[in-house]
């Protein structure tokens, strides 16, 4: 049989999809692509990037080696230059002629120039390609200053590349205001003070007469009511669909551009398709990505003769980040629709501006826009797509979220929900993906390219993986591991109602085996804030985590370091002196941490016993740096000192510190107390912080610094001491008695059905009647507190462990230093064998 | 005391009393200088090499035991690989392994006895 000839003229993202899309199935065609420009695809979505540290390789979407994988033949730098529909075949600039018998027109669209005088000038430049921003780059290095002309989504996106090339950038908009087509009056005033203060200058309804030569600059824009003078011009008034070659051969074209396609992306031709930005369906042209990839894929079945699925249009929501300001426009954004109602919030002190656009009846979502804060918008979106039933009050849905804001569960959704717009991929395409056996979101992404493009589904994609799992009980279960079928907060209740005090008996009565590297710490922790009994007992030890296990923190050599509590970073001189002599005895690398304490580091675990005594008589007690347990309390100098304190900082953070030491929890614990509002102990930024006010303290939880900062948030304000050591009791111990195991407060809170109005309840409020039992449960633990290191030290059956060799007293010889900045560090590798080698130890 | 094995260069070697071990947890011993790692897992004694082939250090005898779908294992203390008390392998990676020795208790005296060649 005769091999098919597919053409397909145009190399961009959605060339470039179809490519992709056909690779996957089983075709029989022979490809040529011609591609015009001097790169092959690249993701011209985040072609801004390039200006902000991504490289063309980077930005690549074309697997190495993938035509010649495909068996692809790729003209390089090649266009099309006319279509000869009879004889089926084009010729191309440099001469190749190629016959096709089915043609695939991709070839996108071309940034818009008005025609004023002097659009043409040097350093007049569009934004559309790698070739364009080189140019761009180029031209840039000796200009000062430059000016966007159109103030569209494209254009401020090209006003950000322009500021981040160092260049003084103007934006000027013929409209009344910014981003017209998505944003209405107020919105585009919202985005208008908020591009300003990030130093671009806008200039709103002034329309370009002619570009002449500037006075101080390189060009002058003369407007109808004044001008402007800039180095450097950027157009970037709209595009308009590649149409020509199209409109040449014949084919029927709109009237304002773009090739007309049928519901199978067919032109007037049969043999000529047209799909992405050239494409022209029911009088509209969709300028996204995620349209053109749709059709990509129903062409590529079509040509495969697989499915015959329709085109129907798409969805032209949009969410982006412009110069790091959130705008989100979602359907039916300019109430066009009749009776349309509309609910609007704003804050026009944080710039954020949002409008709900309601179905007269008020049951469903017709559109929405967002400014400054786009954190609604998928649910906005699932909402309006999906027409589900709105809530009763459909401003819940846009108020500030401490207000309550109901959720929207992946439950909710129905199976044919859109999950991810970029690629089209549906909630039952999800679950189908899960089915075949996609259980994490790496696979899923593999799968269905949900979460590849944008990026904005992934958290709607791991909720239906999650919700999903769960259902068909390919269970992520929760059981905390194969031990025993309970969560941490499920042992941790039958810890304490049952009165447990040994892991065999717990293993006994609940679980099977012999207990992991998981269950055994956890339950040392569940014990030790049950009943406070020595970490280092007999019955316990053996379950303790790497750390605990010889109560300091293992460094990569097999060494420890040493950390001693020092309360509210206070310390006397004399004490400073005695870690001075103990670092200088046993040659300890020293250092200030980042918790404003003293870490020791490089002792072998034979050493911590003397470090310890010395540190213990000199009157240090443990800092519990290697245990999940309260860590630091951070201050400030506060009143006594500080000419802005309003309370004695220092004086509340020892108390704290001295309060909660050696209480141990599901994860570590930090604090912190400032003075005055000016915040020097960063305490907004710790899982308790206590903030002086005028009246007293105000208290703020849940914060974190770490792999995901997150704030905290004040939880009650103007306490007294009283009443704010209560608050923080009753905290700590809701938290250690239903948090997960490993489980921070920040994402403890984040996972807290009710959120903070929830906890709120239960601690101020005491809403579950437990405030007096967790006051209790406190109080007992620090009634029963001792210093770990002062316990041990005095228990020579206990010391017997921190021996180097259960046959031999002398040390690891392995663990080898060298000095580095007038300290030991341990060796490298190779450092270690020289050494090795000189000390003729055996290798 | 050293009791001779079945193999003429192999030796049984006396390590230490079978309570220098806490129940539940391992120590560390030398044995011509080599470094050991020795459990009491409460139900038996096993011995593999001390050294840690992920990080290079010497503290498998300071990792935690258990057992993973019914395999003995101690997790490394650093980076918390799992490797099987009877036979030394890796289960995160098959292809690593560290040294495992036999070992028994004597009855009379209740010391540990782990048998090695000697050199
Ligand atoms: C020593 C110190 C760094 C320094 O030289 O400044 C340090 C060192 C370690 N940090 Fe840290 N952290 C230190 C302050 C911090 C801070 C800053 C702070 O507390 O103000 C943070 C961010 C704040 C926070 O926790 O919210 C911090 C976030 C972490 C994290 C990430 C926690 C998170 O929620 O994402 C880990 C990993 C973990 O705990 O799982 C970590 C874990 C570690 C460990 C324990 C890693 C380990 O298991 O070996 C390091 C060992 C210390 C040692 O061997 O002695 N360290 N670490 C600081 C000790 C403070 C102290 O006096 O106790
Ligand atoms: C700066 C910028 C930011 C954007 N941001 C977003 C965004 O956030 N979200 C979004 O959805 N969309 C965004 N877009 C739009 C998105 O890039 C387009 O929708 C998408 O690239 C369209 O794909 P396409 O393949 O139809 O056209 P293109 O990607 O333009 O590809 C067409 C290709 O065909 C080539 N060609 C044309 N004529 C010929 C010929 N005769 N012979 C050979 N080759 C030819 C062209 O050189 C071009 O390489 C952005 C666009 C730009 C410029
Ligand atoms: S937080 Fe306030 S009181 Fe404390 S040091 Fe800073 S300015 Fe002074
Ligand atoms: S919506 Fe863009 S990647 Fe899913």
């Amino acid at each position: 049989m005769k091999e098919l000839q597919l053409l397909i003229v145009g190399n961009g993202m959605v060339g470039q999809r179809l490519l992709e899309e056909l690779s996957r199935m089983n075709h029989v065609y022979k490809i040529t692509v011609f591609c015009e420009e001097s790169r092959a695809a690249y993701d011209r979505v985040q072609l801004s990037s390039y200006f902000s540290g991504a490289t063309a390789d980077e930005l690549s979407l074309v697997a190495p080696g993938f035509f010649e994988q495909n068996n692809i033949r790729f003209l390089h730098g090649e266009s099309v230059q006319s279509i000869d529909r009879l004889h089926k075949s084009v010729v191309g600039t440099q001469g190749t002629v190629v016959e096709y018998d089915a043609l695939v027109l991709a070839t996108g669209s071309y940034p818009f120039v008005p025609p004023v005088p002097g659009h043409d000038r040097t350093g007049c430049h569009v934004y559309r390609t790698l070739d364009d921003l080189d140019a761009i780059r180029r031209d840039a290095a000796d200009c000062r200053s430059g000016v966007v002309i159109g103030g569209g989504l494209l254009g401020l996106e090209a006003a950000k590349a322009l500021t981040d090339l160092g260049l003084q950038t103007h934006v000027v908009e013929f409209a009344p205001q910014l981003m017209a087509v998505q944003l209405d009056q107020q919105g585009g005033a919202i985005l208008r003070n908020k591009i300003a203060a990030l130093g671009v200058r806008v200039h709103t309804g002034k329309s370009t007469q002619k570009i002449i030569d500037g006075d101080q600059c390189r060009h002058k824009l003369v407007f109808t009511d004044g001008e402007l003078e800039a180095d450097l011009i950027l157009f970037s008034a709209g595009i308009r669909p590649r149409d020509a070659l199209a409109r040449e051969a014949g084919l029927a074209v709109g009237e304002r551009g773009g090739v007309i396609v049928d519901d199978n992306l067919r032109t007037s031709d049969p043999d000529i398709y047209a799909i992405g930005e050239v494409a022209l369906w029911q009088n509209r042209i969709f300028g996204l990505v995620a349209p053109g990839y749709d059709m990509a894929r129903k062409l590529a079945s079509r040509l495969c003769k697989q499915t015959a699925e329709a085109f129907t249009g798409a969805d032209m929501s949009t969410k982006l980040k412009l110069m790091g300001v959130e705008v989100g426009s979602i359907g039916d954004a300019h109430a066009r629709t009749p009776g349309a109602k509309t609910c609007v919030y704003e804050d026009g002190i944080k710039g954020i501006y949002k409008k709900l656009i309601v179905s007269d009846d008020g049951k469903n979502l017709l559109g929405a826009l967002l400014v400054g804060d786009t954190s609604d918008y998928d649910t906005l979106l699932q909402y309006m797509i999906n027409a589900l039933p709105l809530p009763e009050a459909p401003s819940s849905l846009i108020l500030p979220s401490s207000d309550g804001k109901p959720m929207l569960g992946v439950d909710a959704l129905p199976a044919t929900a859109q999950i991810c717009s970029c690629n089209n991929v549906s909630k039952s395409g999800i679950c189908q993906a899960i089915t075949n056996g996609c259980t994490t979101i790496g696979s899923l992404k593999k799968e269905t390219r949900a979460a590849s493009t944008c990026g904005g589904c992934a958290s709607l994609v791991k909720q239906v993986l999650d919700a999903e799992l769960k259902r068909q009980g390919i269970a992520v279960n929760d059981h905390i591991c194969e031990h025993f079928a309970y969560t941490r907060q499920g042992l941790y209740h039958l810890v304490r109602l049952n009165k447990i005090r040994s892991f065999e008996q717990l293993l006994e009565q609940y679980g099977r085996g012999l207990g992991c590297e998981i269950c055994k710490p956890a339950t040392a922790s569940i014990f030790a804030s049950c009943w406070n009994d020595f970490v280092l007992d007999p019955k316990l030890v053996g379950l303790q985590d790497t750390n605990d296990n010889f109560l300091a923190n293992l460094q990569k050599d097999g060494s420890y370091s040493v950390v001693p509590r020092i309360p509210g970073g206070e310390i006397t001189p004399q004490k400073l002196e005695v870690l001075a002599q103990v670092a200088q005895q046993y040659d300890l690398y020293t250092k200030i941490t980042g918790g404003q304490r003293i870490d020791l580091f490089g002792a072998r675990v034979d050493q911590l016993p003397m470090i310890w005594r010395d540190l213990v008589d000199a009157g240090f007690e443990s800092g519990h740096a290697y245990g999940k347990a309260l860590r630091t309390v951070k201050s400030c100098v506060g009143s006594t000192w500080c000419r802005y304190g309003v309370q004695d900082s220092v004086s509340m953070a020892i108390y704290v510190e001295e309060r909660y030491r050696g209480l141990r929890s599901p994860h570590k614990l930090k604090m912190a107390v400032s003075g005055c509002t000016r915040e020097c102990a960063e305490a907004q930024s710790k899982d308790v912080g206590i903030i002086a006010t005028e009246k007293g303290w105000n208290l703020y939880v849940c914060g974190n610094g770490g792999m995901r900062p997150r704030h905290a948030e004040l939880f009650a304000s103007d306490l007294d001491d009283a009443t704010l050591i209560r608050y923080i009791d009753r905290f700590l111990m809701f938290y250690i008695a239903t948090a997960d195991r490993l489980q921070r407060t920040s994402v403890w809170r984040d996972n807290m059905e009710g959120g903070l109005a929830y906890l709120q309840d239960v601690i101020i409020n005491d809403s579950l009647g437990l405030a007096e039992e967790l006051e209790a449960q406190l109080q007992s633990l620090v009634d029963t507190y001792a210093c770990e290191w002062k316990r041990t030290i005095e228990d020579p059956e206990v010391l017997k462990r921190f021996r180097p060799f259960v046959n031999d007293d002398l040390p690891d010889e392995q663990i080898v230093y060298v000095r580095e900045r007038g300290q030991k560090r341990p060796a490298r590798a190779e450092e270690k064998e020289l050494s090795l080698i000189e000390q003729g130890a055996p290798v | 005391m050293q009791l001779q094995g079945i193999f003429t260069n192999a030796k049984w070697h006396d390590i230490c009393a079978l309570d220098d071990i806490v129940a539940g947890t391992g120590v560390a011993a030398r044995l011509n200088g080599e470094q050991l790692a020795v459990f009491n897992t409460g139900n038996g004694i096993f011995a593999l090499g001390n050294l840690d082939p992920f990080s290079g250090a010497n503290v498998l005898a300071r990792g935690l035991l258990g057992d993973i779908a019914g395999v003995l294992v101690v997790a490394s203390p650093v980076y918390k690989q799992h490797f099987c008390l009877q036979t030394g392998r890796c289960l995160e990676d098959p292809e690593i392994s560290v040294p495992a020795y036999q070992v028994r208790v004597c009855e009379i005296t209740n010391r540990i006895l782990i048998r090695a060649y000697t050199e």
